[in-house]
């Protein structure tokens, strides 16, 4: 079974830990580079790009501000095609709703196509808690689940993983959920490939219930959209007797037209290609063609909070395409674990405490910090998500989240104090001349003690000049 | 109150302060400067390592039999209208244990898109189940070139949106070991493309 993220330690105790770790250092730098110098070059052959995001923006921003007509638009075409549709308030109901579809099928495992819904409610822990096997058949979730891993990257879970260690996993843990992997596998990416495919057949081929998520949720025509590269989500999405799919509210495409926009965006941010090797559209059911019981849970756990949010509502934008991930300094150096949940790197920094709030939990209250504030993601971002300006004002609510806070935090007593003494000229003055006698008595101090020794751990306090701007005017023009 | 009426409630709280938007700009179409979208078409098939070819319509038959290696089981949809091999068995709602035990597929497709080598199938007469083009491991598809559009936005303005649909680029792939990209993983391994021109 997959660990969960229940529990993880703060950013900054996550990040140090992280970055001893030179062997994910080293993956992370090949692996980032590498996708990002991919997308550089694709995105480069589209001379409307700019005005491709643009549009991808408007869009998304027309579409969640009529988010509610939208989703009864989409809930009743899905109806007309012979979809079920189901409504879910948090994760713990759309387990439970997948869990039901599962047991009246006498189901004891599922197929599972990658999809960041299911990650976010702990689908395959639920299900396991009802006996259900829940299988992941993307290479990189397959690599993860046999690891007892955590997922690191949206797109590409197991990126902190080089190829000696996932033939490792391979070979010490396939046998023990289905086929073994080949006695003389070595780590060549093709065969370790191979293995997978091997690995996963039998279950695609008996499989009764798969499981997916949606990239897109068309209104005006029912259609759901998986994009994917490896055919293992076609299999989920056709083989099986009966679908599930659990779509975020947020995913919905008004009309088919405007699908067209996100298809150009999303292949090139993420994966750095023209188009992704598969795409898959589907409505309901098809006679004679794929699942013939098809379900849709719609899902909000949280997505209404961050909506309400006026800054933070535009997060609600995200394809989940990955690409400021890895374009981002702090990301590219602590690795997605870090980030304590399955949306990690700056998108994960707005996303989890816009999703559950911030005031209550260190480890989400931690997030907002975790940037640099250099705006990179920003540049990349298909559908031009303002991440700084999310990231500042996520920060403004952690700080009024704990104003009344007892006993008060270092930085709010530091703040009173520099307002205090601030806020009148006689007072600055006293406090000048103090802190200049001070750098005359004793030597100056570039790791401060105390409260603010934290402060100086990672950069040096500045000197105090010998006399202020003030002193020295007066000293020289009266 | 039930779980639909909750969300939609909790929605239309949260956009209480929402500016009204004005409706977003019709999707913009690429500007028209592709000349010849066959050659792009076929360029961009081979960049995923795909197998692509153009043929006239009276070698197609001599094509496909040079294709299709001897002996290989080879799945026809029904529709296709072309003779493939004498071993050729037409797909009547095979099961998935019984496609897996055929080495190939041959099919025609809706239509292709040159800016991305895309292959769009409708699942239509001559493209078969979506099942048919995924558990073999070697597919054969037939586009003609007149089937040919320049970029997506042109795609989307004729798909028809009762079908199920399956945009295919290039063969199966994955990148998650160390971002290397690896042709074959789960849907065919090998794609070959014959543009009929």
């Amino acid at each position: 079974m997959t660990a969960t993220f229940v529990g993880m330690p703060a950013f900054p105790d996550a990040a140090r830990e992280a970055l001893a770790d030179s062997q994910l250092r080293h993956n992370l730098t090949h692996a980032t580079h590498t996708i990002r110098d991919k997308r550089a070059r694709v995105v480069a052959e589209v001379p409307e790009w700019e005005e491709l995001r643009q549009a991808g923006a408007d869009l998304k921003d027309a579409t969640l501000g009529r988010l509610d007509e939208h989703l009864e638009r989409l809930e009743q075409t899905l109806t007309a095609r012979g979809a079920v549709v189901h409504w879910a308030r948090d994760a713990a109901e759309a387990c439970r709703i997948v869990a039901e579809v599962a047991k009246a099928h006498d189901a004891d495992e599922v197929v599972k196509v990658k999809s960041m819904a299911t990650q976010e409610i702990g689908l395959n822990e639920a299900l396991a808690a009802e006996g259900i096997a829940a299988w992941e058949t993307d290479l990189a979730e397959l690599i993860v689940q046999l690891g007892d891993d955590l997922p690191s990257h949206i797109l590409v879970p197991a990126i902190h993983r080089n190829r000696a260690e996932i033939r490792e996993i391979f070979r010490t843990r396939m046998a023990a959920s289905g086929l073994a992997a080949p006695e003389d596998l070595s780590d060549d990416p093709g065969e370790l490939a191979n293995a997978a495919r091997l690995h996963l057949r039998e279950k695609f081929l008996r499989a009764k219930i798969g499981v997916s998520g949606a990239n897109f949720a068309v209104a005006e025509t029912g259609t759901l959209v998986v994009v994917e590269s490896e055919g293992n989500g076609r299999m989920c999405l056709t083989l099986p007797d009966v679908l599930v799919s659990v779509v975020g509210i947020e995913k919905v495409v008004p009309t088919w037209a405007e699908l067209d926009v996100f298809l150009r965006l999303l292949p090139r941010s993420s994966t750095g290609e023209r188009m992704n090797p598969y795409t898959s559209m589907w409505h309901g059911v098809t006679p004679g063609d794929g699942p013939q019981e098809v379900h849709v849970v719609l899902l909000d756990n949280g997505r209404t909070r961050a909506l309400a949010d006026r800054v933070g509502r535009q997060a609600l934008r995200c394809i989940r395409c990955s690409a400021c991930l890895n374009v981002c300094p702090v990301y590219e150096r602590v690795g997605g674990h870090a980030y304590g949940s399955v949306y990690p790197g700056p998108i994960g920094a707005i996303l989890n405490p816009l999703l559950r709030g911030v005031g209550d939990d260190a480890q989400l209250d931690s997030l907002p910090y975790a940037s640099t504030l250099c705006g990179a993601c920003y540049e990349v971002c298909p559908v031009k998500i303002d991440i700084p300006s999310v990231l500042v004002d996520l920060r403004a609510q952690v700080v009024d989240a704990h104003r009344g806070a007892r006993p008060p935090k270092a930085e709010a007593v530091a703040m009173r104090t520099a307002s205090w003494t601030l806020s009148s000229a006689s007072r600055l003055a006293r406090a000048e001349r103090l802190v200049g006698r001070a750098r005359r008595l004793i030597p100056w101090l570039a790791r401060l003690p105390g409260p603010g020794r934290r402060w100086t751990a990672a950069r040096e306090a500045p000197a105090a000049p010998r006399e202020s701007f003030r002193a020295w005017w007066h000293r020289t023009r009266r | 109150m039930s779980a639909r009426d909750e969300i939609l409630g909790r929605v239309r709280s949260a956009l209480a302060d929402a500016p009204e938007l004005p409706t977003a700009r019709v999707p913009l179409r690429r500007p028209d400067r592709l000349t010849d979208l066959v050659e792009l078409f076929c360029d961009r098939v081979a960049d995923y390592r795909a197998e692509v070819e153009r043929c006239p319509p009276e070698e197609l038959d001599a094509r496909l039999r040079a294709v299709i290696p001897d002996g290989a089981r080879v799945v026809v949809p029904e529709g296709l209208g072309l003779d493939v091999a004498g071993s050729a068995v037409v797909d009547r709602a095979l099961s998935a244990a019984a496609l897996d035990r055929l080495d190939a597929v041959v099919t025609r497709a809706r239509l292709g898109i040159a800016e991305t080598g895309t292959i769009v199938l409708d699942h239509g007469p001559g493209q078969g189940r979506r099942a048919i083009t995924l558990v073999p491991d070697h597919h054969v598809c037939i586009v003609e070139a007149s089937q040919v559009v320049a970029d997506v936005p042109d795609a989307f303005a004729v798909l028809d949106t009762t079908r199920p649909l399956t945009w295919v680029s290039g063969p199966s792939a994955t990148s998650d070991i160390e971002l290397d990209r690896v042709e074959g993983v789960h849907g065919p391994r090998h794609l070959h493309v014959i543009v009929v021109t």
